[in-house]
Parts: C-alpha cells; sequence; structure tokens
C-alpha cells in the first residue's frame, strides 16, 4: 500500500473547489435581455452539504497497490489500481448530473414564484465545474483502457445521465433551454443546414485534395507550386475570403441564369462552401501527401511489377496505406470546417452560426449559447469518431513489429 | 524463351547495357553478374519492362515484348527484389495472391494455390496464411515474396538481389530452396547478383556483365576452366580460384573400388571435391572412406588423385 496524490484529480479538485465557492453557478434577470444577479452554489446546498466533497478528496490522496509508480509511455496503468479511474468515473457523472438537477431545480422554482418573463442562465460556475469534471474523467478513462473507441464510450456513459435529465426536461426552465423551446423547429434546421455545410464543403475538398496529392507525389515541381499557393489561402481571413467571393459569384449567377437557377449566387451557400473547401484543401492535402511519402518504395515498385494499372496502385496499395497519415489531416480539416461554418451565416449560409449572430445582435447571450455549444459537440463528435477511426490504422511503415498507431500516440491523446 | 537481340539502353549518353545478345532457353536458370553499374539488373528489368529499352529487339517466346500490354506482360512474369516490397497492410495470403486475385481466379483456386506455395517453401498455410508481413522474419519474408512470384505459374521468374538483405545462413538455405524449387518447376529463371558464389551454387549459365557490355557467358564449370579474361579472372577470385573449381566437381568419378585403411576419415559420396580436401585438411589424411547414403563403404578418395588431372591410378 502506498499513499500518493493523483496530480490531475487533486488540481481538478482545487479548482473545483474554488470555482464552487467563487463563481456564481447560475444567473437571474428580471427578463432575457438584462445580464442577472448572481446566484452562488450555497444558495442552493443545505449547510452539511460541504460534506459532500470529502469522497473526492479521499479520491486525491487514495491509497494504491501499485508496487512502483512506473509512469512509463507504453504503462500508464501502472500508476492505479482499476478501482480509482472507476469510482472517480461514478463521482464525475454524480456530480454533472447532480449539479444540473440542482441548477434545473432552482429555474423552475424561480418560474413559480417570481415573474414568468424571469430567466435563470446557466454561471461561470456551472461552466468551470463541468469542464474540470471532464478533465477529471478524460484523465481517469485514460487509466483504465488503450482502446481509443473504449475511451470514449466511457466518456459517454459519465455523460448519460446528465443526458438523460436534460431529456427528463429537468432544465426546461433554464434560460438557454427557453431559448431552445421558442425555436426547436428553426434549431433542428439550423443544424441541418450546418451538417449539410460541412458535408458539402469537404467532400470536394477530399476530392481534389487526393488528386493533387497524387500529382504532387510523383512531381517535385508541382510540390513547390501548390504549397506556398495553400499556404497563402490559409492566411486570408474567412469573412473577407467569403467577400471575395461575392461579387464574382454574383456576376456569374447575373451572366447566367442557369447558375442561379441552380442556386448559386452571390450570397448563401455558394460563397461559403467555396472558401470553406480551400480552407480544407491545405490540411488535406499535405497530410495525404505525407501519407503518399511515406508509402515504401520497394512496395510500389512490386505492385508495379506484378502487373496493377496505376488505379488499381493508388486504391490498393497507396492509399490504405496513406490512410494513417491522412486521416488525422482530414480530422483538422474537418473539425476547422465545423467551425467556420458558423461564420458562413454572415454571408447568409444558414447554419448553427445564424443563431449566433441572431444573439449577438440582439444581446440574448443564451441564444449565442444555443448556437456555440451545438457547434462545440459537433466538433468534439467528430473528433471522437475520428480519433476512433485512427486507432484502427496502421502506418505503412511499421514493418518490425513496432505497435498499432493508436499505441503509439497513446500517453498524449487526453494530456493536450 | 527468352532473347535479347543487339539490346541497348543508355542514361545521359552514358550506356548502361550495350549491344546484348543473349538466348535464354526454357527451363534455363540464367544468373546476371558483374560489379556495381555493369548493368545486370538494367538487362534484367528490361525484360519486364520496368526499364524500356532504346534499342534492339527482346523476345518473349518469340513474341516482341513491345506488342504485350504492359500489365499482361508483367502478370505473365513472377518478379523478386531484394527489399521484397511485400504489402504491409495485407496477410501472407493476401499478397501471395495479389497476381491470381489480378488475373480473376475463382477464390478456391487461389487458396489451393496459396497453401500450396506455402507448403513448398516450408511455412504450414494453418500457421502462416492470416500473419501480416511483419510478423514475419527476413528470411519468411523473402520465401512469401519469392511465392508471391510464383503465384500465377509464371512461364518466366525474375530475381533481382533476391537474397541479398539477408544473413548467411539464412541465404545459403534459401539458395537451395531455390534450387529445388527450379528443378521441380522447370521454370526459366533469370536472377542477378553479386555474389560469384551464389552464380557458381544456382546457375546453368552465367553472363558475367562490365560497364553494360557482356565480358563472358559460360556455365560455371566453364568460367572458372577457361576465365575469357584477366577481368573474369579478377572477377570469380584469381586466389581461391581452384578451390570455386573444386566446389563445382563431384567426388564420385575420382572414387576407386578398393577400401581405404581402417580408421580413414569418411565421406559422402554426394559431396564435392571440396569438401573432400577440406576433410583431408582437417584429418591430416591422405586417404578418405567414401560412404553411400546408407553409410555403406563403397570405397576410398587418394589425395593425389584430386588433384592431378590423370584418371584414378588405385582403380
Amino acid at each position: 500500500m502506498r499513499w500518493q496524490a493523483h496530480p490531475v484529480l487533486a488540481v481538478c479538485t482545487t479548482l473545483g473547489l474554488w470555482a464552487a465557492w467563487a463563481l456564481p453557478v447560475a444567473r437571474l434577470a428580471p427578463n432575457r435581455l438584462l445580464s442577472g444577479e448572481p446566484v452562488f452554489l450555497s444558495a442552493l446546498l443545505p449547510g452539511w452539504a460541504g460534506w459532500m466533497v470529502l469522497p473526492l478528496i479521499v479520491l486525491v490522496f487514495s491509497p494504491t497497490q501499485a508496487p512502483a509508480p512506473i509512469p512509463t509511455v507504453s504503462a500508464p496503468g501502472g500508476l492505479m489500481d482499476r478501482w480509482h479511474p472507476v469510482t472517480t468515473l461514478l463521482l464525475m457523472a454524480a456530480l454533472l448530473a447532480g449539479l444540473f438537477w440542482l441548477v434545473g431545480r432552482y429555474a423552475q422554482q424561480v418560474t413559480f414564484t417570481e415573474s414568468r418573463l424571469a430567466r435563470t442562465s446557466l454561471g461561470a460556475g456551472f461552466w468551470s465545474l463541468l469542464a474540470l469534471a471532464w478533465l477529471a474523467s478524460l484523465d481517469a478513462v485514460q487509466h483504465l483502457t488503450r482502446s481509443a473507441v473504449l475511451r470514449h464510450a466511457l466518456m459517454g456513459g459519465v455523460a448519460l445521465p446528465f443526458v438523460t435529465l436534460l431529456m427528463l426536461g429537468v432544465g426546461h426552465d433554464l434560460s438557454i433551454l427557453k431559448e431552445y423551446a421558442n425555436r426547436d423547429d428553426v434549431f433542428w434546421t439550423a443544424v441541418r443546414r450546418h451538417l449539410q455545410i460541412v458535408a458539402v464543403a469537404t467532400l470536394p475538398s477530399v476530392l481534389l485534395a487526393l488528386p493533387l496529392a497524387w500529382a504532387c507525389s510523383r512531381f517535385t515541381r508541382l510540390r513547390q507550386a501548390v504549397f506556398p499557393l495553400l499556404n497563402i489561402i490559409q492566411t486570408i481571413p474567412s469573412i473577407a475570403l467569403f467577400g471575395l467571393f461575392m461579387a464574382p459569384l454574383a456576376w456569374l449567377a447575373l451572366r447566367f441564369p442557369a447558375l442561379s437557377q441552380a442556386g448559386i449566387s452571390g450570397v448563401g451557400l455558394a460563397p461559403a462552401v467555396l472558401a470553406l473547401v480551400l480552407y480544407s484543401l491545405l490540411p488535406i492535402t499535405r497530410s495525404a501527401l505525407a501519407g503518399l511519402d511515406q508509402v515504401p518504395e520497394a512496395t510500389q515498385t512490386a505492385a508495379r511489377a506484378m502487373g496493377m494499372s496505376a488505379g488499381q496502385i493508388f486504391w490498393r496499395v497507396e492509399l490504405p496505406l496513406a490512410l494513417p497519415v491522412l486521416l488525422p489531416g482530414l480530422r483538422t480539416a474537418v473539425v476547422q470546417t465545423i467551425g467556420l461554418a458558423a461564420v458562413t451565416a454572415l454571408v447568409g449560409a444558414g447554419g448553427l452560426g445564424s443563431l449566433m449572430f441572431d444573439g449577438l445582435f440582439s444581446a440574448a447571450n443564451d441564444l449565442v449559447l444555443l448556437g456555440v455549444l451545438p457547434i462545440v459537440l459537433l466538433a468534439m463528435l467528430v473528433d471522437a469518431l475520428f480519433k476512433a477511426a485512427i486507432s484502427f490504422t496502421r502506418p505503412a511503415t511499421v514493418l518490425d513489429g513496432a505497435p498499432p498507431v493508436a499505441q503509439l500516440a497513446d500517453a498524449g491523446r487526453y494530456t493536450a | 524463351m527468352i532473347e535479347f537481340q543487339n539490346i541497348g539502353k543508355s542514361y545521359d549518353g552514358v550506356m548502361a547495357v550495350d549491344n546484348l545478345n543473349l538466348h535464354i532457353a526454357q527451363g534455363e536458370l540464367v544468373v546476371f553478374i558483374g560489379p556495381s553499374g555493369s548493368g545486370k539488373s538494367t538487362a534484367l528489368k528490361m525484360i519486364n519492362r520496368m526499364i524500356d529499352h532504346d534499342r534492339g529487339h527482346i523476345l518473349l517466346e518469340g513474341r516482341e515484348i513491345d506488342s504485350f500490354d504492359v500489365r499482361e506482360l508483367r502478370r505473365r512474369m513472377g518478379y523478386a527484389i531484394q527489399s521484397v516490397g511485400l504489402f504491409p497492410h495485407w496477410t501472407v495470403a493476401r499478397n501471395i495472391a495479389t497476381v491470381p486475385q489480378l488475373l480473376g481466379w475463382p477464390r478456391e483456386r487461389i487458396h489451393q494455390r496459396v497453401c500450396e506455395l506455402l507448403t513448398l517453401f516450408g511455412m504450414a498455410p494453418a500457421q502462416f496464411l492470416q500473419r501480416l508481413p511483419h510478423q514475419l522474419s527476413g528470411g519468411q519474408q523473402q520465401r512469401v515474396g519469392v511465392a508471391r512470384a510464383l503465384a500465377a505459374d509464371p512461364a518466366v521468374l525474375l530475381m533481382d538481389e533476391p537474397f541479398g538483405a539477408l544473413d548467411p545462413v539464412t541465404r545459403a538455405t534459401l539458395q537451395l530452396e531455390l534450387k529445388r524449387v527450379h528443378q521441380s518447376s522447370g521454370k526459366t529463371i533469370v536472377l542477378v547478383t553479386h555474389d560469384i558464389d551464389e552464380a557458381l551454387l544456382l546457375a546453368d549459365r552465367i553472363v558475367l556483365l562490365n560497364h553494360g557490355q557482356v565480358v563472358q557467358v559460360a556455365t560455371p564449370l566453364a568460367l572458372l576452366s577457361n576465365p575469357a579474361d584477366d577481368f573474369v579472372l579478377d572477377f570469380v577470385g584469381r586466389a581461391d580460384l581452384g578451390i570455386k573449381l573444386l566446389s563445382l566437381k563431384p567426388v564420385a568419378p575420382l572414387v576407386c573400388r578398393a577400401p581405404a585403411p581402417p580408421g580413414s576419415p569418411t565421406l559422402a559420396n554426394t559431396a564435392s571435391l571440396r569438401e573432400a580436401v577440406a576433410t583431408l585438411a582437417v584429418h591430416g589424411a591422405s586417404v578418405l572412406s567414401i560412404v553411400n547414403l546408407q553409410q555403406e563403404v563403397v570405397g576410398s578418395l587418394h589425395a593425389a588423385d584430386v588433384f592431378s588431372p590423370a584418371t584414378p591410378s588405385h582403380g
């Protein structure tokens, strides 16, 4: 038996205690446009509730049966026993759900006792505790398993009680959910539109980037010309790039009626998608090229000598071998596109960005959140899916029994 | 089977292969050998058009190779290289099945062929079919590489320094396996190497190249007994030419029936004269007792006979 502190959990607990004490867990305002009075956690809890932090403190300084702490890349699990991370996860799930239930119940009381226009919004304390609990869970999950898929599933499990409460309508008197209730049809249209923008932008950039990378891998001259250009595009601010496309597209639509009938005009989807495609081009092309470059020369020679056509070599040999390097680049591009797609609302493309800008222009903070939170969740979800997919790939250079990518990247995965 | 007619290939004005004329017969194992830059590898790669020749004609079974579809031509020939080039993301089974799959063989026939080839190279199918290349040793990888080259039962097998990257023990094993496969399959094999011992062991005929030109084409025995010039002599190794020559000659013709004195060291009657000399030297003896596979004495070998050109005197 050894007594030891668990550093990540210790930091999260310390910061969490401070956030719970010093930051308002909610705000109460007379209507949706005014910023309200802070409401602290202590006001929502009975006096004895302070003792509930005790299990956390115990967990931070818990005894472990590990023979010796060996913090190596290959054996992060050696630090802790299994019960420790499991308890941490359960505690964090309970904390998330409990906090939400508490604030939700408070909002309900406010609706009964105060004016119907009164709004309870989530405060800095709530968001901080949410983030810290998530961090602590990520750390615990890292000590439990190597598999990326299992890790994501466990994180889903941590969020499950919280999500269940949300589905049961526990927080429906919170300001952000009132905003949602007021425009739930607009919200889901916006989500669908957002996904549409991302899909319509990602597909052409993959279709452009793959042949471009393939050509660059064969002709060094082309490589020298293509990458500076893509780099320059990347430095143009997104709003400026949308603006650049508006005039030419409007002119084209005017000049060729067929185009405008196909839905192309100076505003809307067309300039948005064009700009997003250009932004995605650099990360996808660069990673595809790096992926193709590390396909062993001998493998290519063998494929050619076996009588494979250029197409067969690409689809059967080069692309599968490039995937472990290509996928992380694609992941970067898609996550970036999900974020940038919010800005496309400015040129009338719609999507979750339109909720966000509506909120900004009418100074309704919770409407802003209603636009932003799904974007963040979407980005996290896509990121997780890609990571899971990447963990199944194996770099082409692995010929001597090295572990697959998932294990190589293991140590640093959740520490960032 | 394969015929080079006045073949030439130049890179930036330097002749890599110059005026190569050679006929390779069906079932022959021909070894291209020479120092680095001699054009031996270029000559090999021109056969399946991995490199295109500038001048002359190459005929496969009497037909100009340029008249074939290049992919069809390559599928007709097995190709094995030093770095093996197995597809790292495919199992052993799928690697070997590459060309049969391209040719559209039925699944059942492919599976049968893959198992047959693994067995031929002493690798148990049940154990190796589903392995990935990185789970194999270097020797096993090269066996799979050669099996892949043989998969579609090509008439011609091209090998570019196939054993160059292997350790000496594995290399010797694989050389013997190749010799066995060649003898049992009757394939036409063209092999490139810079290892004269490998060439002497495997070749029916050796083509010695230097600066893109053929210096001598001869059987191993003829190359050692009648080297064309000083270059050949230097290349085969002036100092141990005699030893190499001995290794190509069997003991059988020099064995006399009279038994050796009791206590003489024994040697199998299938051994080469080189092994006989080695045994004589190790034991400090002048007579060896020769035995057959059943360890029965069949005669004796006298040191004097090994070193004199005359027929055995003690007959």
